[in-house]
């Protein structure tokens, strides 16, 4: 009898509680709302961007306004607000990745006609190293020197990942007599020198401060992040490296707050909390301490050379295609003719 | 009973606890000392933040509705199976372990081409009569249902075949209806059986998390489950946190399956 | 716990006659009706999504997927590895039971209890864990990262309960009348174990071993961090499958999927022949 009563009580409780808690049921916010406001962005903005919502939550614009925020990667994020997921900002870690928002309808197309171009935060690709930097490592010749075990995330299931990519490709190319073959045996040799490549640069990240190989290919805001919350790493900025820029956007169907947050996101209060962060200010004339960085008095040391995708290599939408193609692009074809340890 | 030697039987028993020592427990006393590497701050600090605290509602929620519906497919399906005959059984039977076989992502991938909200097959039509199903908790419950699906079935079928059904014949040719028989006869034996169904389908729901990260949007404090916030503090250098939810949830799982051993006749001891 | 794959003594109440045959009542029709509408819309639909989307260009879908170098190095890997783990898990998972069903030391509910917890465990967290111990990091010395050896470990992990726990129940059934007529008739505990008790547990055996190959060519989450996911070196299937899908090829990513469930399917309908086979002679 007892026995029954267990049973009836389990199976009670399996369809009560449910029921009990629909009261906070998961659900989404799926209409545009004056007072809502929905931001989908990559990984890391997740604590960057508290402390700006906090701030417009103080203004007068921001009162009553409420956020949904979803973090992942760039990629994923795309994906899921082209396949419905509801946003009225979007900020993501490449062009390509709005490009597809632009094609799906999600962004309108003049998204970047302003005093930024789209951009809402810059870094730089950095070599993420051990504290003391043991070996070393100064400049990217030094990555393919013997024995360096370099993580880098994998392009191809990765669009952050990109980036770092195209920092080693355009020092091959650019550097005092480079060319482009030079850049692609640079590359290959790089990717001989692999160890792993995850599938994000986050992963990409934990797998590093886990112990593995000597040197991350790493985003500079990552880095200075890392530091702040006690790893034990340095990050080393090569005298030439490539300008990383994320763009963000207010989706087609926006709620009017979240225009006004992104205008708060692209003022200097904004942006020198994104500067905590560890991201380098889009605007001119912030000034603030970040912690974590390698030279306090300094956080954004200037780069020799700066590579950018404009300048280099004629924009995202020449370069996306020519080099990451599934079948023609020139990474993709030097990653598939690699055959590592097979 | 063949009785092994003392030194054939000394081996196998080293090798099997050895074994499952250096695999399984190890590692779980190491995920036990992160998680409590700083006493209980790692759990204060966890469930601190309301997201995590609303993640764990968002699991349990989800997998409870899983549990619901898996139980009355599993059992609904293994009398089916086990007690009629009909033309394509054995295909279905083979396509209800299907879901074990198949990878988290390639399960996200299905749900959302059929019931995305832009071009999925059926998604569009549902959503304009309101039934919102991705980036939302009905698809985060059919994903979670789909990767559990064999598990109540395969559970009860062995006992219901083993069983046998001469006493439902009997109560049938006693004048028990159909309603009588299965909640007096059939369902009392294969009870047991079901209700390590159950646990394992509970345990495996808690911890689903590569299907869930495409299907549920990933809302903080919306549909961002457990296993996804733990990602997510384990990539924000709060790994303490990460750790400690992770030992909540395999907390969870376990007490329920301990519980279970415990109440469990002891049948299977020689 | 044993597949679905139905054993050859299941037949029909009341009914004598072999051959398909439907007998369904009323009732139990409306039932499968019920339990067919939901498992086509959880199941059958989304598969056939998957289905419809790899043929989107037609068999050069593939094809090409087959020829792929990365790709092919991928399905290599992740067989190869699926069918190691499966191998290991024979041996361990058939002596685990053994020990759980016929010996006797302190601690073995602790080990029963141990062996469900794969199942336990969000899979993140347990590559998590494994990380920790075999990691670089390792208090043991040992560093499987980025190696194929962590690929191996981490199925391990995850498929440990599947052959332990269909072989447990089957052991526990065995009568012992046979075994000891045995061995009073002179065979060594060998002979004992070759002839009598091993032919009982081989389809047990077979049913674990489908279950765990089927979970080791699926697994993702434990691989994430300890793997490294190299590029023919330690990236397996459901990484590949989502390069594809990030890259919004669809269709080779749907061609992939659909490949390794003809894999499993394939595995799945072996190992239930040769389940009928063994129980036919037995």
């Amino acid at each position: 009898m007892t026995r029954r009563i267990r049973l009836a009580a389990l199976v009670a409780a399996a369809v009560a509680v449910p029921a009990a808690l629909s009261g906070c049921a998961a659900s989404n916010g799926a209409t545009a709302d004056q007072d809502k406001v929905s931001i989908v962005g990559f990984s890391v903005l997740k604590s960057a961007n508290e402390p700006i919502i906090s701030a417009f939550e103080k203004t007068d614009a921001g009162k009553d306004v409420s956020f949904t925020t979803s973090y992942g990667a760039s990629g994923d994020q795309a994906r899921a607000v082209i396949g419905g997921l509801h946003a009225d900002e979007v900020h993501l870690s490449l062009e390509p990745d709005m490009t597809k928002l632009v094609d799906s309808g999600d962004v309108d197309k003049n998204w970047n006609q302003n005093a930024t171009h789209g951009i809402l935060t810059d870094s730089v690709v950095v070599f993420l190293v051990r504290k003391g930097n043991p070996l070393g490592i100064k400049t990217w010749e030094d990555l393919v020197k013997p024995g360096v075990k370099v993580i880098t995330p994998n392009p191809e299931s990765s669009g952050s990942a990109k980036w770092n990519i195209l920092a080693a490709w355009a020092h091959g190319e650019h550097a005092p007599g480079g060319s482009d073959a030079k850049a692609k045996s640079f590359v290959t040799d790089l990717l001989h020198h692999t160890i792993a490549m995850p599938g994000s640069g986050a992963d990409a990240l934990a797998s590093f401060l886990a112990g593995n190989g000597d040197v991350l290919l790493a985003y500079e805001n990552d880095s200075i992040e890392a530091r702040a919350s006690g790893e034990d790493v340095d990050y080393v900025i090569p005298d030439d490296t490539l300008l990383i820029q994320n763009p963000a956007a207010v989706t087609t169907d926006a709620s009017p707050a979240a225009k006004d947050f992104l205008k708060l996101q692209l003022s200097n209060e904004g942006q020198a909390l994104y500067a905590k962060a560890g991201f380098r200010p889009v605007v001119d004339g912030v000034k603030a301490d970040v912690p974590g960085v390698e030279t306090p008095g300094d956080p954004y040391p200037e780069v020799k050379n700066l590579y950018t995708l404009d300048k280099d290599f004629g924009g995202w939408s020449q370069a996306d295609p020519k080099f990451f193609d599934d079948d023609n692009g020139i990474i993709t074809k030097i990653i598939s003719g690699l055959k590592i340890g097979s | 009973m063949v009785e092994l030697t003392a030194p054939v039987k000394w081996t196998v028993r080293l090798a099997a606890v050895g074994y499952v020592f250096l695999l399984v427990g190890w590692p779980v006393v190491t995920l036990v000392q992160h998680a409590f590497a700083g006493g209980l701050d790692s759990f204060r600090a966890a469930f601190a933040d309301p997201d995590v605290s609303h993640s764990l509602v968002v699991t349990v929620e989800i997998s409870l509705w899983a549990v619901a519906i898996n139980t009355v497919f599993g059992v609904g399906m293994a009398l089916l199976l086990v007690r009629h005959e009909f033309p394509g059984k054995r295909l279905l039977s083979a396509f209800i372990d299907l879901p074990m076989s198949m990878s988290p992502v390639v399960i996200g991938l299905a749900l959302l081409l059929v019931y995305n909200g832009r071009d999925g097959w059926f998604g569009p039509t549902l959503e304009a009569h309101g039934l919102v199903v991705i980036f939302n908790s009905p698809g985060m419950i059919m994903a979670t249902c789909f990767v559990a699906l064999p598990l109540v079935v395969r559970e009860v079928i062995p006992v219901l075949e083993e069983v046998g059904d001469d006493q439902e014949q009997a109560a049938r040719s006693l004048g028990a209806n159909a309603a009588q028989v299965l909640r007096r006869i059939t369902l009392p034996a294969i009870k047991w059986a079901v209700v390590y169904g159950v646990v394992l389908t509970l345990a495996r729901s808690l911890g689903e998390f590569g299907a869930l990260k495409i299907v549920s949007g990933n809302l903080t404090g919306q549909t961002q489950t457990a296993p996804l916030v733990v990602e997510q503090k384990y990539n924000n250098f709060a790994q303490g946190e990460a750790y400690a939810v992770s030992f909540v949830l395999v907390l969870i799982s376990v007490l329920c399956i301990l519980v279970v051993s415990l109440l469990r006749p002891k049948e299977s001891q020689p | 716990m044993s597949t679905a794959v139905l054993s050859q003594d299941t037949r029909a109440v009341g009914r004598g006659r072999p051959g398909v045959r439907s007998t369904l009542t009323a009732g139990s029709s409306l039932g499968l009706g019920v339990a067919m509408v939901w498992f086509s819309l959880l199941v059958l639909i989304p598969l056939a999504a998957i289905v419809a989307t790899a043929g989107d260009d037609g068999w050069h879908g593939y094809v090409d997927t087959l020829t792929n170098p990365q790709s092919w190095a991928a399905i290599k890997l992740t067989v190869g590895q699926a069918l190691l783990v499966t191998g290991v898990n024979i041996v361990m998972g058939t002596m685990i039971a053994w020990v759980l069903v016929r010996d006797r030391f302190w601690g073995k509910r602790l080990l029963d209890l141990v062996i469900d917890i794969p199942f336990a465990m969000p899979t993140i967290v347990a590559g998590l864990v494994l990380l920790g111990l075999y990691g670089p990091k390792s208090p043991l010395g040992i560093n499987v990262s980025n190696e194929r050896a962590s690929v191996t470990l981490a199925l391990a992990f995850v498929t440990l309960p599947f052959i332990v726990r269909t072989v447990q129940p089957v052991l526990a059934e065995l009568e012992a009348d046979v075994e000891e007529a045995a061995a009073s008739l002179g065979a060594g505990q060998l002979t004992v174990l070759r002839r009598i008790v091993l032919p009982s547990i081989v389809p047990a055996i077979a049913a674990g071993a489908a279950l765990s190959f089927a979970r080791a060519i699926s697994e993702y989450g434990s691989l994430v961090l300890l793997s490294g996911m190299l590029p023919y070196h330690t990236e397996v299937v459901s990484v590949r499958v989502l390069s594809f899908i990030e890259g919004g090829d669809r269709t080779s990513a749907a061609a992939l999927a659909t490949i390794m469930l003809g894999v499993a399917l394939a595995v799945i309908f072996a190992l239930d022949v040769l389940q009928r086979r063994v129980a036919r002679r037995g």
